[in-house]
Formats: C-alpha cells, structure tokens, sequence
C-alpha cells in the first residue's frame, strides 16, 4: 500500500465527491483538511470536558485547562521555543500580526519611525503595519522581490536606516512559495539591532521551525493551515520583547488585580490571552502537530518531493503557462504553484476545473501588491501536501491542458 | 433602431430550452465560451471605471446608450465564461424600453442554472451585473 493510500482514509473530507467525480483538493494553502485525530479532539473536548479554562477548580475545568495547555507545550517542542510562555495562543496568522503591530507599535513606534516588509506579503502582513504606521507617524518601506519571486536581499542593508524599527517578512510567500533565507534576514537586521517577525502562515507547514536557530524575535502562524481547528493559531515572542509590549485587548483572566484605580496584568502568555479562549480550537494543535510531523518525515516526504518535482518540470516547461516564484533549486520550493497562462483568464480555468473536480484557488490570492508586480490581476494556484497523490497530480495536468484548450 | 422581433419573455424561453440540452456543465462552458468569443467587440477606451462593475473575480464592463427610447447595452470582461453570459444578458435585454426590461422577473439566470452552478463569488458579479442592468432601466424610464 501506498503512503498516500494509509493516511488518506483520515481526511474524511478527501473522500468527498465533487458533480460526481472523485475531490482532487489542491487548496490546502487556503486552509488543509482535518485529520480524523483532530475531529476527535474538538468533539472530546466538547462532549466530555467543556468548561471554561483558568477559572474553576471543579474536574472538568482541570481536564479543559489541561488539555489547552498541554497544546502550547506540544507547540513549544514543535518550534523549539526557549519558554513556554513565549507561546501566545491567537486566533490565527492575522490576528497574531494584528498584535504584536498594536502592542510593539505602541511600546516602540514613534513619529518618523520606520517598518520594512517586503514585495510579496499577504495582506494579513502589510495593513497591520500600514495602519500601525498611520497612527504613529511612521513610515512603511517595501523589500521588492525579482522576476522570479526572490526577495532581493541586496537592498536589505539599505533599506535599513537607524529608524528602522521592525522588519515583517513571510517565511514563505503564499503566492510564490519559495522560502526565504530568513536566518540571513534575521542576522542582517539584528547586526543593526532590528527585530524580525516572520509570517510562518505557509512556512510551517513543509518544514522544520527552529526560533531559537533562527533567532526571530516573532514567528506567527495559524492553526487551520496546518490541520488544526479553525480560529486557532500562534504567537511566538522572545520574552524580552513580549514583557516590554503592552496588552492588545484586555478583560478576562489576563488581568492581575483590577481596581477602578487602576488594573494590573497577569504574567505571560495570560497577558496576550483576554476573554475566554479557543479551549477546544488550541487544544486540537497537538493532534495537528504530530500530523504535520508524520507528514514531514519518511514515504510521505519521499511522495510529496515526487509530486513537487512533477509539477515543477510539467509548469515549466510549457510554454502557455508563466509560473510565479521560479527556484534556483528545487529544494527552495514547496508544492505551492502560482501561475498564469497566456490568453486564459484565472477566474475561467478555475470554473472548468472546479468541474472537473479540481479544487484551486484563484484570483489575487491576498497579494495585491504582488499582482500589481507581476502585472496581472490574478494568478491561479495549486497547493498540495504530502496526503496528494502523483495520480492526483497527473489528473491536474491532462485537465489543465484540456481547460486551456477550450479556452485558448 | 428597430427593437427586438421577439418579446423579452420570448426570448428568455428561448435562453433556457437552449441551456437544458445541455446535461454536463462542461457542455454548458463550452457554449458559454463560444458566446463569449463571438460578443461584439467593446471600445477600449470605454473601460473605463465607471463602467466597472464591482462584486467579480473578473472584471465586468457594462455601457449603453439610449435611442428611440430603447437601451442598447454594450459590455465586456477580461474572462471568457463571464463574456458568454454577458452576451446572454444583451441578447435578453438590449434593444428593449425600460419598461420592457422592468417587466422581466430576472429569473432567468436561476433557471438555466447559472446561479447555483457558479462560485459564490461568480454569482455576486452576476447578481451585480442584473442589478446594474434593472438600475439602468430605472434611471431612463418615464416615470
Ligand atoms: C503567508 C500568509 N500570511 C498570512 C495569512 C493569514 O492567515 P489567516 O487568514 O489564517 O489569519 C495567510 C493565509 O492565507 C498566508 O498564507
């Protein structure tokens, strides 16, 4: 049996017939389905031990609390963080990066400041500084990416001034799917003594996150990209810099003493943790965690390299078809394919392969910016993990060639 | 300019018996597309955004003119399957006075279908669209 075939049977959603044919789902850059052992942990969760967490002392409230903390050590192995209470649970990517703009811009952003994020960011990326900036005064600098997707790294050091007061960069972009050298990014900025956040929304899914070998000072990811509930989804911050910021909402159990005088707040990660929490979402990280382990490691790695090496060679060498985010090596990329073809609207290839089954997503993918770079109005892309088949991947090919043939 | 031989209602029948030959959606785009192909040309320099209709993942282009107390559309997309149904929708209602497109119950898209067997997000410009076309014949009617 094949890798592929053992683990499929526990993503009940990929059994799903599409008008009558079998669900090729090459979206899981949007969001990945749900293993089996995560369904369980909510719905455990909810049937036997619902109780709000942190505040009682009956059993239940023990079992919620457990259950929801034992998450955040599993996420504290799973990226090597030095402390537990450097592990903020939010409700995703987003709203991690709403957070440390608000707070690191209230406690460090002054009038005339300024923040660098780079060409090929997600919206979630950029407007939390653009607005941060606009309340302080400061001033939003872009890192451009090349033709072929890479940042250019040479203009780092210039964009740099003794401003620069944080610098945003994706892990990996969700239109371009390289990864970024951001352990270089990382040492260039803090040889300034600048702070890095990385948006991790794609980069934690494919690979090993270390933030200790990395050094970041932020690692922010979201917990329904890589198997878990939706509304879930983290915070790193190294204590030195999490201490310093203030609170981003307040109320709940995050407080210390509150007098109408005046209120204190609890140690960290309760701090950043304000009204009741996602108990049920977060605790379905340690689930998804040992599912994105499995699905970094042995015959499911060996599949997913096989079928990433398939897509690569077939989209690039066809000429109908311009691929965004080229690598230097295959070993750069992770099978996440943004295209466009010549004389083919993304929107019209995304219907006909819808119908076909096909599950992609298209149009300007959270990227303005870099379709404005690209000069298109959108892309359409593939995006796959190691549960994809290599039949799944010829399907998409043969269907993709029969789809530009209608419309070409 | 003479109006359309046949009434509006007419030819919304006829819309729909064409759609119901067709039992697979791929027939059906391929229909679509080959309308699509076949839409009379739109001027470029009418791409304007004014003329933009909000609400698609492509974008829509909707201009029309008035003579003899008839609306004329005139309209175009960046995407193909959107062009087809475009020419559906001038087929239906170009040529026709206001009140004749303000007679139409605009339920034609739900009965061939399309509604329900495009996106969410290909419904909204297609919702839009029909909107734009009933706020047209509104402005330019005699009241
Ligand atoms: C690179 C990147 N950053 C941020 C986000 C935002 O994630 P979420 O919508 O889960 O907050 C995404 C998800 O689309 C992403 O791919």
């Amino acid at each position: 049996m094949s890798a592929t075939d053992e683990i499929r049977p526990f993503f009940p959603a990929l059994s799903r017939k599409v008008y009558g044919k079998s669900l090729v789902y090459f979206d899981n850059a949007a969001t990945v389905q749900r293993p089996q052992s995560v369904i369980d942990s909510w719905n455990r969760i909810t049937r036997e031990s619902n109780a709000n967490i942190h505040r009682a002392v009956h059993l239940l409230a023990g079992e919620a609390t457990d259950a929801y903390e034992s998450s955040r050590d599993a996420v504290r192995d799973f990226i090597n963080a030095a402390a537990r209470e450097e592990i903020i649970f939010t409700s995703g990517a987003t709203a991690s990066i709403n957070l440390v703009a608000f707070s690191f811009g209230e406690a460090f952003v002054r009038d005339g400041d300024e923040v660098i994020v780079s060409e090929a960011e997600h919206h979630s990326d950029i407007v939390p500084w653009q607005m941060m900036c606009q309340r302080k005064g400061a001033v939003l600098k872009v890192l451009p990416v090349d033709d072929t997707g890479h940042l250019r790294l040479d203009m780092l050091d210039s964009l740099i001034t003794p401003r620069t007061r944080i610098v945003a960069v994706a892990h990996i972009s969700n239109v371009l799917g390289l990864i970024n050298p951001v352990r270089e990014i990382v040492s260039r900025c803090h040889s300034k003594g600048v702070p890095v956040l990385i948006d991790g929304a794609q980069g934690i899914v494919h690979q090993s996150v270390d933030v200790q070998d990395l050094d970041c000072d932020f690692y922010v990811f979201s917990g329904h990209k890589i198997f878990a509930a939706t509304g879930t989804g983290v915070l790193y911050g190294k204590k030195e810099w999490l201490e310093r910021m203030p609170p981003f909402m307040t109320g709940g159990e995050m407080v210390g003493t509150v007098r109408f005088s005046g209120t204190s707040f609890a140690p960290l990660p309760m701090k950043f943790e304000a009204g009741t929490q996602n108990f049920a979402g977060a605790a379905t990280l340690k689930p998804a965690i040992e599912t994105a382990l499995a699905f970094r490691s042995g015959r499911l790695r060996e599949n997913e390299e096989a079928v990433k090496s398939y897509l690569l060679d077939k989209l690039l060498n066809d000429n109908r078809i311009h691929l965004y985010g080229v690598p230097s090596s295959p070993e750069e990329k992770i099978p996440l394919f943004s295209f466009s073809v010549d004389g083919a609207h993304h929107e019209d290839l995304a219907l006909i392969l819808d119908k076909m089954g096909i599950a992609m997503r298209s149009g300007q993918m959270c990227a303005e910016p870099l379709m404005d770079r690209f000069g298109v109005t959108g892309m359409l892309r593939a995006s796959l993990v190691a549960y994809n088949t290599m039949e799944e991947a010829e399907y998409f090919i043969s269907s993709l060639d029969k789809a530009i043939k209608m419309l070409v | 300019m003479e109006g359309q031989a046949k009434t509006l209602q007419e030819t919304e029948s006829e819309v729909v018996d064409e759609f119901s030959m067709f039992d697979e959606w791929l027939d059906k785009y391929e229909y679509l597309i080959e309308l699509g192909k076949s839409l009379a040309a739109y001027p470029e320099g009418s791409k304007t955004d004014d003329r933009l209709i909000k609400g698609c993942q492509s974008r829509v282009w909707l201009d029309y003119r008035v003579s003899d107390g008839r609306i004329w559309f005139n309209a175009d997309s960046d995407a193909i399957i959107t062009k087809g149904i475009i020419s559906l929708l001038i087929r239906i209602y170009s040529g026709r006075t206001p009140e004749e497109i303000l007679s139409s119950d605009f339920s034609v898209v739900d009965r061939i279908g399309l509604k329900e067997n495009l996106s969410p997000t290909r419904a909204n410009g297609l919702v839009s669209m029909i909107a734009r076309i009933k706020e047209i014949a509104v402005e330019n009617s005699r009241i």
